[in-house]
């Protein structure tokens, strides 16, 4: 069974579907887990879906597409966060409107745009097969500036997330740490969804963090260790594609939700 | 000179009046207790004093300055410790939260900041859970944790918003000695509901329903009367007297309280 697999390794595509997947991986663990610990689940699956708009946007105007939907999900994690620090009561309502909002936007431009039919499922549930070299300067640029963040101001990001209020009282500023969390966590999503697809990123984002974080004594162990399970589970996920011809967005999920089963079957009676 | 110094202050939420008028004055080392109902400006006044809301009307001058100038000073324990259990993070790192800015290494945190932290711990007496993960904690030693990230700022001023509203009679016994023994260092000032316990070791009292009433309760021993050989006071009469002066609501909140026999 491992035959197929060392055959499929001499070509390009495969190899960059490996490397995107370790990169990415790491970079959802470690946001994955600030995600997890500030309760903001909700608020990544609605910059996931924004997203989309800055695809529209991006095949309409003929950008890049990372370039347009990065840009589109900043913009809208600046909004939310923004509107949240103000009535934080009334987020969930505004995640949601963002959330169809721009999706809407996106489905519009894909329209307008003449003679081309860019493919919507590969947005949707993920094109790991198709990694561009320049695709993965950007995962690795990202990796690279998450990793750089969360070193030098790990502190201030632990003490927003654990404790805004009283993080505040101890000056830091919070409105800004929180904002960065944010963009953070936007660019992540939309990185993670050319290896899952925006509809599965939440999960890409959520199921290795859960786990990481029952079996973590610190943030940053959490973090580490998110980032090690996602990359297990993407490599699995792949291979099972691979063997059986199957999605690679939707079998890396289903092996992420499958190990989480295993996981809790075994560990239900110390929790 | 008073450590803290309330004149006139009014306080609304967009047009809801949550304080009237309040004048109070904390001296030097005193153990003031907070009481009164739900909703009854308790918590506001605190934020007030902390500078995390903004007021309008009056002045707050703590140690001379205006709150956010002498938040270092101030150390504090919000109410709700008991949230966000599963956060995977060790005592040690929530202690270090409490310092104030100053000097910081590049990465994670200098060695004077874990020996004042692990001080911190020491003085609360859970120096031995410093590595432990903060959600496997009982709620009364969580408690002492959050008094020790307050202390580690060494404060002149202890505020604690309901710190044994969640945790049993034992636990809540431990964390009021405790404070008995930072009070002789240390002002401290308590929101509570446990108005029996508290008015042990309180010498100061302030009723706050929208209005605060004042009272010095030092000779307390002397102003009620007590049940039995139990150490409680009666709840009733503290209540009638505290809630007197200014307070015509207290008939219909007090029962909010536990009435023991």
């Amino acid at each position: 069974m491992m035959e197929p697999l060392l055959d499929a390794l001499q070509f390009e595509f495969m190899q960059h579907a490996l490397l995107a997947g370790i990169l990415v991986s790491f970079a959802s663990g470690i946001i994955g887990s600030l995600i997890v610990v500030n309760r903001m689940v909700f608020l990544a699956g609605g910059i996931a879906h924004t997203s989309y708009g800055g695809i529209g946007l991006a095949v309409y105007f003929g950008l890049p597409i990372f370039l347009g939907a990065s840009l589109f999900a900043v913009g809208a994690a600046l909004l939310i966060a923004a509107l949240t620090l103000k009535k934080r009561h009334r987020m969930d309502t505004f995640i949601g409107l963002i959330w169809a909002v721009g999706m809407a936007i996106g489905v519009i431009f894909v329209d307008l745009t003449p003679g081309y039919n860019v493919d919507l499922m590969s947005y949707l549930f993920g094109s790991i097969l198709a990694v561009s070299t320049q695709d993965l300067y950007f995962m690795a640029g990202l990796l690279l500036l998450i990793i750089t963040v969360v070193t030098l101001r790990y502190r201030d990001i632990l003490a927003v997330s654990y404790d805004s209020e009283y993080a505040g009282l101890r000056g830091v500023n919070v409105r800004f740490f929180y904002t960065l969390i944010l963009i953070l966590s936007a660019l992540t999503v939309v990185v993670a969804i050319k290896v899952v697809g925006l509809i599965l990123v939440i999960a890409m984002l959520t199921i290795p963090v859960y786990i990481a974080e029952k079996l973590s004594s610190s943030l940053l162990s959490m973090m580490f260790l998110s980032g090690t399970i996602a990359t297990l589970f993407t490599l699995v996920g792949l291979w099972f594609s691979y063997v059986y011809d199957l999605t690679s967005g939707a079998s890396i999920i289903m092996v992420s939700a499958v190990s989480l089963g295993v996981f809790l079957l075994f560990t239900h009676k110390k929790i | 000179m008073p450590i803290i110094e309330i004149e006139n202050l009014s306080f609304a939420y967009e047009s809801q009046v949550v304080l009237e008028n309040i004048n109070l004055q904390v001296e030097e080392k005193d153990f003031l207790a907070i009481i009164g109902p739900n909703g009854g400006g308790k918590s506001t006044l605190l934020k007030l004093i902390l500078g995390i809301n903004e007021y309008k009307e009056g002045t707050i001058k703590v140690l001379g300055n205006a709150p956010k100038k002498s938040l270092r000073h101030i150390g504090y324990v919000p109410q709700n410790t008991n949230v966000n259990t599963d956060f995977p993070i060790k005592v040690i790192e929530v202690v270090m939260m409490g310092h104030v800015d100053g000097k910081r290494p590049l990465f994670g945190y200098g060695k004077d900041e874990i020996l004042c932290a692990s001080g911190a711990l020491a003085q609360v007496g859970m120096e031995d859970f410093a590595q432990t993960k903060i959600g496997s904690l009982s709620g009364g030693q969580r408690q002492r944790v959050m008094i020790a990230r307050a202390l580690c700022a060494h404060p002149r001023i202890l505020i604690l918003d309901e710190p044994t509203s969640s945790i049993d009679i034992t636990g809540q016994r431990e964390v009021y000695e405790l404070l008995k023994e930072l009070n002789k260092h240390i002002t401290i000032i308590v929101v509570s509901h446990d108005i029996s316990v508290i008015l042990e070791y309180a010498n100061k009292a302030a009723h706050v329903n929208k209005t605060l009433s004042y009272h010095d309760i030092s000779d307390k021993k002397s102003t009620f009367h007590q049940h039995g050989n139990n150490e409680h006071f009666c709840e009733i009469e503290l209540l009638q007297m505290l809630g007197s002066d200014n307070c015509d609501t207290c008939e219909d909140i007090s029962p909010k309280w536990s009435l023991k026999p």
